[in-house]
């Protein structure tokens, strides 16, 4: 930081500190930079190019537009994580509208726009159709509210399109030709990801768009095209980098596994491979020839099981990133930690989470996993039993974790040898990973762990907790550590009104806290408000009983929402949401 | 959305009635809702004399039952109560010395066993204690898993995945055809087909799917056969043959340079030359298997793809074995 900002400012022309800022490596750099003299804010936010608003209640949407006049790619997300779990009631907001009205008018350059947990309508979608020249990015994810006539308006205005990249939205089919609204002379394509279409897809129409979109690198398909039409696909795009297929199933015919076994033959460049829903496996081996060169595979939703299962994915010896089900098993795991020695992530997902669990799949899977992948650093992975012994051997084996999930899919399931809580397994890991970012905890917890993640976890900045702690201390240990942490969502926790009061100032250099099923009264929510201006608290009651004016301090509120904002209380609350 | 989020049978407010100031002393949310209802006055009496740490007076008890409003039932109540509870038995087990914490223990014990199943266990010591507790534990968590309603958003997964895994349990996939859903449900069974041979009039059964590759499977069909095709043979032929041929009689099925050779009727009622698909694919469409004489195969119409014979050496061993 130089000494004199102002003199050092006028030193130079703007455009020179324009390049300079271009390369501070992320937003947060900018702002530091931004916030040192009014010279360096001028300059740095003309040049702002990509803008990332974390919470889009945090700011006006019009305000971020004029603070960043230049801006050509932006991401606003919107609900609150818990959301992705039922327990953000549907209306409770998020709606793209007013960014989007916004951005088209101050944001005419506005190539790339993605939008994560928003209501984003048809309306959205035929504006970002119709106002941005030089469009290229479009992606939508976990969001819902628009139609495929909102993307057909998409497909025929946006000239210059090159992504369009739909991940796991709710969408309602209503246009099942909307493909067909890419003119024909629409050829920049270079990524499509419309694996969560819930309808039909025309694959002649899809089959001349991959054709003439020579540039085309990523193509996820949607679970209603079969084998035999991913083999004409496959045909016409031999320079795919990442695929989705559809369902990995079809007629049985010696033809088709034939056909698509020489399919992936031709595929020299292949990377990624995704889809295979319902995955037969008699199918499975006419992939083999790419799983050499495989760095990401997603089987999550291949309802394989072992061996086919182990078979396929030892043999993807490159592999950075694998997501599986739990069909994978303790011996599958073993046989991955032996074979992809280049492993980075690793999603497990439950295979039956309500029912009796016959897989075996437990502890021991994940602790070879730490033990033989040494690249490994960001996990998730849900199970069924869990000792402190394995946490701390997968602690020790694996400091380099910056993302530990952890389900134990029981809650408050302790160590099932020592019966002990598993404070122990989850300090070690928070002592051992020092550059932990991201963790979730599970199983039978005290207010013990708390004290070792505010200690030990500097790093962290989103932690989620679910039936665990014993009292006020949890949390109070929580919110008066973890130096720098965002976001924290809590539920079903025993945490109550002081811990929240007496860390009411931490809570502004946060993005945002959720606290469902707690112990939180009215009183103390008002409180929190009173005394922070610049913190949305939100009371989410979806009984919408009697106005939260009227009731009495000691009422308990069972959703908290609370996050910082420059925008004051928002205009869009609905009947179940109540800011205090 | 409350109903949901209520977890189990709950014998909690119940308990809570008639030690309506206590701090509750329950270290596992009972599983199952077996014994709850079970609940004897002198198994209460032992909750009261036992459990919890002795000389605690802490701050106000979040349990006390005026601390939230009259309508709830919730899971937020259920926790905390348990929860409460639960730093009680920490305390226990880590910092009391050992006599105390055997005590203590046992009292657990018999908590537990009162909650999971209704059954009483009385022992002094911990070893024995500790491993009916597991055995308890587990039996509690296997009925709670299975009889219990599901917790709102727990375990945390997107409705995406929860569909995919709900489809995976059952064996009718909604939107596959019903011979994909055969074929499927024949991968998960056994696999017996039949199989005859040439000259035999009687026919056998085979499980492929005790075999994970073609390499056993010649074995098995000579297994099947070799005694029906003992019994059946001239004598007077047997005498002149050698022990080696004998056994050459079923080598070579699988590469066309056998006596025999194994072929295979799929779905289609086509006749394919076993060995040609990989084994998976064999097992989805094989329906039939046959051993024919290989040289009557070139007379024979067979679909799929054909390998390349030596026709020469066949016949030549044919005749060596006939004459």
């Amino acid at each position: 930081m130089p000494p004199h900002p102002e003199w050092t400012a006028a030193m130079f022309p703007d455009e020179v500190w324009e390049h300079v800022f271009s390369f501070l490596p992320s937003d947060a750099d900018r702002n530091v930079a931004a916030a040192s003299c009014h010279a360096w804010l001028r300059i740095e936010r003309r040049s702002r190019r990509r803008v990332f608003v974390g919470n889009c209640y945090a700011v006006a949407p019009a305000v971020a537009v004029a603070r960043f006049p230049e801006a050509r790619a932006v991401e606003v997300k919107g609900k609150p994580h818990f959301a992705d779990f039922d327990l953000v009631p549907g209306d409770w907001g998020g709606g793209a509208d007013e960014w989007v009205a916004a951005m088209a008018e101050g944001w005419p350059q506005l190539e790339e726009l993605r939008f994560k947990r928003m209501v984003v309508s048809d309306d959205c979608l035929e504006v970002i159709a119709r106002s941005f020249r030089n469009f290229r990015v479009l992606g939508l994810a976990f969001c819902e509210g628009f139609s495929t006539a909102g993307l057909a308006a998409v497909a025929a205005n946006c000239r210059n399109l090159r992504v369009l990249d739909l991940q796991e939205n709710v969408i309602e089919d209503n246009c099942s030709h909307w493909l067909s609204h890419f003119p024909e002379s629409f050829t920049s394509l270079v990524h499509l990801n419309i694996a969560c279409l819930p309808g039909e897809v025309n694959v002649p129409v899809l089959e001349r768009l991959v054709s003439r979109c020579t540039n085309l690198k990523t193509l996820k398909l949607n679970h209603a095209v079969p084998l035999e039409k991913l083999v004409i696909l496959l045909r016409k795009a031999p320079q795919l980098v990442d695929l989705g297929t559809g369902r990995f199933s079809g007629e049985h015919h010696l033809d088709l596994y034939s056909k698509l076994e020489s399919a992936f033959t031709g595929y020299k460049s292949l990377k990624s491979l995704s889809g295979t829903w319902e995955a037969v496996p008699a199918y499975l081996p006419a992939v083999y020839s790419v799983c050499e060169g495989l760095t990401s595979l997603n089987l999550s939703y291949a309802t394989t099981q072992n061996p086919e299962l182990i078979k396929l994915v030892s043999r993807c010896k490159s592999l950075q990133r694998l997501w599986v089900m739990d069909f994978i098993e303790d011996d599958g795991l073993a046989a991955v930690a032996s074979s992809c020695k280049l492993l980075q992530e690793l999603r497990v997902f439950p295979s039956d989470p309500y029912g009796p669990q016959p897989v075996s799949l437990t502890e021991r899977g994940l602790v070879a996993i730490s033990a033989g992948c040494p690249m490994l650093h960001s996990v998730l992975y849900f199970c069924n039993q869990m000792t402190n012994a394995a946490l701390i051997a997968i602690a020790l084996n694996r400091p380099n974790l910056t993302r530990f999930r952890l389900c134990i899919i029981e809650p408050q399931t302790p160590d099932y040898l020592t019966l002990q809580p598993l404070d122990a397994g989850f300090s070690a890991i928070v002592e051992s990973c020092k550059d932990l970012r991201r963790l979730s905890v599970s199983g039978l917890l005290t207010d013990r762990v708390f004290k070792s993640i505010g200690a030990y976890a500097d790093r962290l900045e989103m932690l989620s907790v679910a039936f665990a702690g014993d009292s006020d201390a949890g949390l109070h240990y929580i919110l008066s550590g973890c130096k720098s942490l965002r976001k924290l969502e809590i539920r079903d926790c025993p945490f109550g009104d002081k811990p929240l009061l007496a860390n009411a100032a931490k809570l502004e250099t946060m993005r945002s806290l959720w606290m469902s099923s707690c112990s939180l009264t009215l009183g103390a929510c008002k409180l929190l408000a009173r005394k922070m201006p610049r913190l949305n608290v939100e009371i989410i009651d979806e009984r919408r009983g009697a106005s939260w004016d009227s009731r009495p301090d000691d009422c308990p509120v069972e959703k908290l929402y609370v996050y910082r904002t420059v925008a004051g209380p928002r205009s869009d609350t609905p009947s179940c949401v109540w800011t205090v | 959305m409350e109903e949901g989020s209520k977890r189990r049978v709950d014998p909690c407010p119940k308990l809570l009635d008639l030690i309506p100031n206590e701090r509750h002393r329950m270290v596992r949310d009972p599983g199952g809702g077996g014994g709850s209802s079970g609940l004897g006055a002198e198994e209460e009496r032992k909750l009261e004399l036992k459990l919890g740490p002795p000389g605690r007076e802490e701050e106000p008890s979040i349990l006390s039952l005026g601390y939230f409003s009259k309508a709830s039932k919730t899971t937020t109540n259920i926790y905390n109560l348990y929860s409460g509870a639960k730093r009680g038995f920490l305390d226990t087990v880590e910092s009391k010395p050992k006599d105390h914490h055997q005590q203590q223990q046992n009292g657990l014990l018999q908590l537990n066993n009162r909650a999971g199943l209704g059954k009483e266990v009385f022992t002094d010591t911990s070893g024995k204690a500790e491993q009916q507790l597991r055995l308890e534990r587990k039996a509690c968590s296997q009925t709670s898993r299975t009889g219990t309603a599901p917790v709102v958003g727990w375990p945390p997964i997107r409705s995406f995945r929860k569909n995919i895994a709900s489809s995976s349990s059952k064996p009718s996939l909604g939107s596959q055809n019903e011979g994909e859903v055969k074929a499927e449900l024949s991968f998960r069974k056994g696999l017996l087909v039949k199989i005859n041979m040439d000259g035999i009039p009687i026919g056998r059964k085979v499980d492929l799917k005790i075999y994970d590759s073609y390499e056993k499977l010649p074995l098995a069909v000579e297994e099947l056969f070799r005694g029906l095709l003992e019994a059946q043979k001239d004598p007077s032929v047997v005498e002149s043959r050698n022990h080696g041929e004998e056994e050459q009689t079923f080598s070579g099925l699988l590469d066309g340079t056998g006596k025999y050779t194994l072929v295979y009727e799929d779905r289609e009622g086509d006749r394919m030359l076993v060995g040609d698909v990989p084994w998976d694919m064999f097992l989805a469409t094989a329906r039939r298997l046959r051993v024919l004489k290989t040289s009557e195969l070139s007379g024979l119409s067979l679909g799929g793809v054909c390998r390349k014979r030596n026709n020469t050496t066949t016949i030549t061993d044919n005749n060596k074995v006939l004459s």
